[in-house]
């Protein structure tokens, strides 16, 4: 899949990926730092806006396409990932970018997510977890720690303990696994330029505090670490895995397999395909 | 020579050739139709069976004819048992009469009280000793043997057939075969039938089941993408697409899903590459709320449902018309969508391709009703024309200035920025949007954008294509979909008899155009509603939508049978004698 745009001459600001629309994101929601970073990268990439495609589902950080200056889909929820797959495979000189929320992509999209990492189609997926479901104000989302008694839905914790983003990636086959936090502004830029730039499905796991629903997450701040460093090596993420706090950052898996390629074949005429339904009489 | 034979020869014929799975019947059965073809007759064959995969009971329905045939008969002239097994599931499906033929294996003993009971003539023949006496031949070749024989296919014309199918598994065994065939003619030679058709009148044919018709369709239409999850019985629709798509630069996914499959198709046509689906009735099911999206989006979409007997998992492999509902009307909210519905194998070609040519057009999705009698039959049939239906989308300009993704024009289409050129960014949304693409609760925006979306599907002028009226008289039948083909030797039956009838046969199902029917069906006193739904699907959605002459009645009969001619034609001839007040 090619990657070379064609470089405009007009260089682009990263203010220049963003729309006049204010987002209806609460003031102090990582999200802001996911969409700052994110159009930090695309201006570093220079990749012209209208080359780019920003897929989503449903939620807050579902939101975050039509506050970019770029093609954006918002579709249903959690089916971001079908659209994206569909946009990149018939598409490929596009960069498709798959974003959305933790309920979204793990929950409703859950199946959508195992087979994106498998099928391994040219795009990125940037995961804004927040561990709430943040726009039907506030219950617990399947990453959501057990034992979290603050939603009326499930007032005395979820009995089931959350789902591992990292885990479940490596283990349906993503060739590129991420983790980073919203604030650590440069980090975060730097993964999402690698996860562009990657060939294959890219999937970015990204800490993105709710402040009105989740506000002891602000600690986070205090709390994220460097924790992983790419390794190509299977075993070695896996072991790395088994010690991970949810919190510790970095790239934990790059290992380049060739992206989802459609059967090809020798060009036929409509005329033709259409002979072999003649009758030879 | 017997008397029998010296019958004078018929212009169509019904065969049927049962077995258990396995047994080779539709093997046989698609040899013999492919035979006649060769020989230059037309053609149908209908696949009959149970749910098993392996196993279970099988039939090859054929009706063979001189002239085109549409639909089964009322009644089977011949019958050919390899084996008894399971056949009593077929007493509803099967009639036989005391006109029929029955030949069975002699080993398999006395045929099921439903056979005797008709009356039909019963032959046994050595079917299976004489295949014994030929290593590695099967009965269902000596079964296609004498089928041929008694309808008198030209046995160069057989031999072709078998040769074409067998040549992979070498010359020895289409050797065994062609002195297997010899000895079934010899064994016709004492049975007597009344099925030998009359000389063909050769012409250009195509031989193909719907299914594939609809891959063909959507090629001509411009489709380039297909994602689809396999469902019965629209499996082969996709199966022809993978192979063909590429051949034209596109290309086809298997989805995990259902859901996947349609929002693959979204996400594809969002990108300006024209994108189809195809499944049945549980995965339209399933894909009702991204049919909301492609409406609420503006985004073109075509998905064919073959449509098998619901609710539910219903009876996978076999027919029924009652998927109509859903497809008008599933999805939450005001959804206005294209439905068309072929009407016969043929139409699949051409139906496809206008369904593909009109989303891409009206920038909607467009659900396609086919089903399983269409789908999975094999026929020969007239070729179909290539239409001048292409996708054609209207698309936003380079560089244009203040682009508005769903502005208002004066017929509701408005241009669709493509990603890849610059200028007419924007993001497509499910919410209520402003003309820019803005989202927004206001409501003059939501008003705004409901009008747009059913205006420009009810202003668009569809011409002549929007149904086929066949015919003048107060006596009149409305019908769609594949009903339309028994429908129609129903009326040809009753014309014979002396009376006017009007056939109707709906191919744009929605946009309804009460306007239009109310002209179509001018001076008819007495109106027949014919369709496969046991809710009455149809009639309830034209009484909803446009006014019926005041002495309108229903036939609605469920699946999984097949409404034959007689049931209708009998249904017509009610009906003319009913008082119009």
């Amino acid at each position: 899949m090619s990657r070379e745009h064609q470089v405009k001459p007009r260089a682009l600001a990263h203010k220049d990926y963003k729309s006049s629309y204010k987002p209806v994101w609460c003031a102090g929601c990582g999200d802001y730092g996911v969409l700052n970073a994110l159009t930090k990268s695309l201006s570093a990439l220079e990749i012209p806006t209208e080359q780019v495609a920003l897929i989503s589902g449903i939620g807050c950080s579902s939101r975050l396409p039509a506050y970019t200056r770029a093609y954006g889909f918002h579709g249903v929820h959690g089916r971001a990932l079908p659209v994206a797959a569909g946009l990149a495979i018939s598409r490929p000189e596009l960069t498709v970018i798959a974003v959305g929320g933790d309920g979204d992509g793990f929950s409703i999209g859950g199946n959508h997510f195992i087979h994106a990492c498998r099928r391994n189609a040219n795009f990125s997926y940037l995961v804004m977890d927040n561990a709430v479901y943040g726009m039907t104000k506030g219950q617990a989302s399947p990453t959501t720690e057990s034992n979290w008694t603050g939603s009326k839905l499930a007032p005395q914790g979820t009995h089931q303990p959350p789902f591992q983003p990292l885990e479940m990636a490596l283990a349906a086959g993503a060739p590129f696994i991420a983790r980073a936090f919203s604030n650590a502004s440069n980090e975060l830029a730097r993964i999402i330029r690698e996860a562009i730039e990657f060939p294959g499905f890219a999937f970015v796991q990204i800490l993105s505090p709710c402040v009105t629903f989740r506000p002891e997450q602000l600690n986070w701040k205090k709390q994220v670490h460097e924790a992983f460093s790419p390794t190509a090596d299977k075993r070695e993420a896996y072991l790395k895995l088994l010690d991970d706090d949810g919190i510790g950052t970095g790239i934990l898996y790059r290992a380049p397999r060739p992206c989802f390629q459609p059967d090809t074949a020798a060009a036929r005429s409509l005329a033709a395909i259409a002979t072999d339904f003649e009758v030879s009489a | 020579m017997n008397e029998a034979k010296e019958k004078p020869p018929v212009d169509t014929c019904s065969l049927t050739l049962i077995g258990s799975g396995g047994a080779g019947v539709m093997t046989a059965g698609q040899i013999l139709l492919d035979a006649a073809t060769e020989a230059g007759y037309f053609g149908l064959m209908t696949r009959s069976t149970g749910p098993q995969i392996r196993g279970g009971e099988a039939a090859a329905v054929l009706r063979l004819g001189v002239t085109p045939v549409g639909c089964q008969d009322d009644r089977i002239d011949l019958l050919v048992a390899l084996d008894w097994g399971k056949a009593e599931h077929f007493s509803d499906e099967l009639v036989l009469d005391a006109d029929s033929v029955v030949i069975a294996d002699s080993a398999e003993g006395e045929p099921p009280v439903w056979v005797t009971d008709s009356g039909a003539r019963h032959y046994a023949v050595r079917l299976s000793e004489l295949a014994r006496e030929h290593s590695g031949l099967r009965a269902n070749i000596i079964a296609v043997g004498i089928v041929g024989a008694l309808v008198g296919l030209d046995f160069e014309c057989v031999k072709n057939t078998i040769r074409r199918r067998f040549i992979a598994k070498g010359n020895q065994l289409i050797n065994v075969i062609q002195a297997g065939l010899q000895a079934s003619i010899s064994a016709a030679d004492s049975l007597q039938c009344a099925c030998k058709l009359a000389p063909p009148q050769p012409q250009p044919r195509w031989l193909l089941t719907g299914n594939e018709a609809v891959g063909m369709g959507a090629l001509r239409g411009g489709v380039r993408f297909c994602a689809a999850y396999p469902i019965t019985p629209s499996t082969e629709i996709q199966e022809w697409l993978a192979r063909r798509l590429p051949e034209v630069g596109g290309c086809l996914v298997q989805a995990e899903d259902e859901l996947a499959s349609i929002n693959m198709c979204i996400g594809a046509s969002f990108g300006g590459v024209p994108a189809m689906t195809a499944t049945s009735g549980p995965g339209l099911s399933l894909m009702v709320e991204a049919l909301g999206l492609a409406v609420a989006t503006e985004t073109p979409l075509v998905v064919v449902d073959v449509m098998r007997g619901g609710p539910s998992t219903g009876i996978p492999t076999k027919s029924e018309q009652a998927d109509l509902a859903i497809a008008v009307y599933g999805t939450h909210g005001d959804a206005p969508r294209l439905v068309l519905a072929p009407n016969g194998i043929g139409d699949c070609v051409t139906t496809t391709q206008w369904a593909v040519y009109l989303a891409e057009a009206l920038q909607c999705p467009a659900v396609v009703l086919s089903d399983q009698f269409l789908g999975q039959s094999r026929a020969a049939i007239t070729p179909p024309k290539d239409r001048e239906w292409h996708a054609e989308r209207r698309r936003a300009p380079a560089d244009i200035a203040d682009f508005q993704r769903f502005g208002d024009s004066s017929d509701g289409i408005s241009m669709m920025g493509i990603p890849g050129t610059p200028g007419s960014e924007y993001t497509a949304t499910g919410l209520s949007h402003k003309p820019s693409a803005r989202p927004s609760a206001m409501p003059a925006d939501h008003r705004l954008q409901l009008d747009k979306q059913r205006r420009k599907l009810e202003q668009f002028d569809y011409g002549d294509d929007w149904a086929d009226i066949e015919g003048a008289g107060s006596l009149g039948l409305l019908t769609w979909g594949s009903t339309t083909q028994a429908a129609r030797e129903a009326v040809a039956r009753v014309r014979a008899d002396g009376s006017a009838v009007r056939l109707v046969s709906l191919r744009l199902i929605a946009p309804l155009d009460p306007v239009r029917l109310a002209r179509a069906l001018e001076g008819i006193d007495r109106l027949l509603v014919v369709e496969q739904s046991h809710g009455a699907q149809f009639f309830r959605y034209l009484r909803a939508g446009c006014e019926l002459p005041p002495h309108t009645r229903s036939l609605a009969e469920p699946g999984p049978l097949l409404l034959r001619p007689g049931r209708i034609a009998a249904a017509l001839r009610v009906l003319e004698m009913e008082q119009v007040k």
